[in-house]
């Protein structure tokens, strides 16, 4: 049954699958297991990375250098700032019993999750009908494509996060913000107040 | 033609299973962090796999969206983060216990 499912590709395609695969997994269990959150962090960068293959891989050039600039370029880098500036690099031991039996219920979840999806992708669940999004292939490049899709049917979403971004960098903003003597007294200093004292 | 669409689902359950029980099992909350990170790259994965068996431009254009918003909650998420460790020294999940009944 494997090499039926396999027979259909070519080689170079196979072997690109299997080691994205093995690279994706490998960092995916190195991010879980790892003591020190430094070496999650780097490990992840080799998921991230893995991933962005299998982009390529599917025709999705533009979702893999979006994927390699966004996530390994910013968001891995903004989680070692912030291991660094924390300083929260030390080791933990991984397999802890906070209470009673949560390794074994740990376990049991990870096995239904597992099982159930791969039940639910095994079935046919799509009816082939067309969405309004538009076709993906002899429309030109992919970026042309995205971006045709991107800024006319999607055009609202696309807006909106624009709104969800600058709401992020606010909020990111203002509770990072140290609160010094210099700063004026608002509720939220003096309800910080009572919570520390 | 790269490998049948079925090899790409099962990886993505089993990247969703490890991030899902990496955020169990893990109490340093950056980690959990990075396993959250996980389970959306296999929905990702899933979506673009769709996306290229059915033809259909909507699933990467879901995934550019998952990217936005991703960006956005790692954000706030590790502003929080930072807030609350300055507060307290606590360095995992377990010590933000403040709710507890």
């Amino acid at each position: 049954m494997m090499s039926g499912l396999l027979a259909a590709a070519t080689l170079p395609d196979s072997i690109t699958f299997v080691v994205a695969a093995v690279i994706v997994v490998l960092g995916a269990l190195g991010v879980v297991l790892y003591k020190n959150p430094v070496h999650s962090a780097l490990m992840l960068v080799m998921t991230l990375f893995g991933i962005a293959v299998l982009f390529v891989e599917q025709d999705a050039q533009f979702l893999a250098a979006v994927q390699v600039i966004v996530y390994t370029g910013a968001v891995v880098v903004l989680f070692l700032f912030v291991i660094m500036l924390l300083g929260v690099d030390r080791r933990e031991t991984v397999f802890a019993d906070t209470f009673k039996g949560q390794r074994l219920f740990t376990g049991l979840v990870g096995i239904c999750v597992l099982f159930e999806i791969v039940y639910l992708g095994s079935r046919d669940w799509t009816t082939g009908a067309p969405s309004v999004a538009g076709a993906l292939r002899n429309q030109g490049a992919n970026v042309n494509v995205i971006g045709k899709s991107l800024f006319t049917t999607y055009l609202l979403p696309f807006e909106v996060t624009s709104a969800l971004l600058v709401v992020a960098v606010i909020g990111a903003v203002v509770l990072s913000r140290r609160h010094g003597e210099d700063a004026p007294s608002t509720d939220r200093d003096r309800e910080t107040a009572e919570f520390k004292s | 033609m790269t490998v049948n669409v079925s090899w790409y689902l099962t990886l993505g359950a089993i990247l969703f299973t490890i991030g899902a029980v990496g955020m169990l099992v893990r109490r340093n909350i950056l980690v959990m962090f990075m396993c959250i990170e996980l389970m959306l790259n296999a929905a990702n994965l899933t979506f673009v796999s769709f996306s290229r068996v059915l033809n259909d431009v909507g699933g990467q254009i879901s995934v550019f969206f998952v990217l936005i918003v991703a960006a956005a909650e790692v954000v706030v998420g590790l502003a929080i983060i930072v807030a609350i460790y300055r507060r307290r020294v606590g360095a995992t999940a377990d010590d933000q216990h403040l709710l507890k009944g």
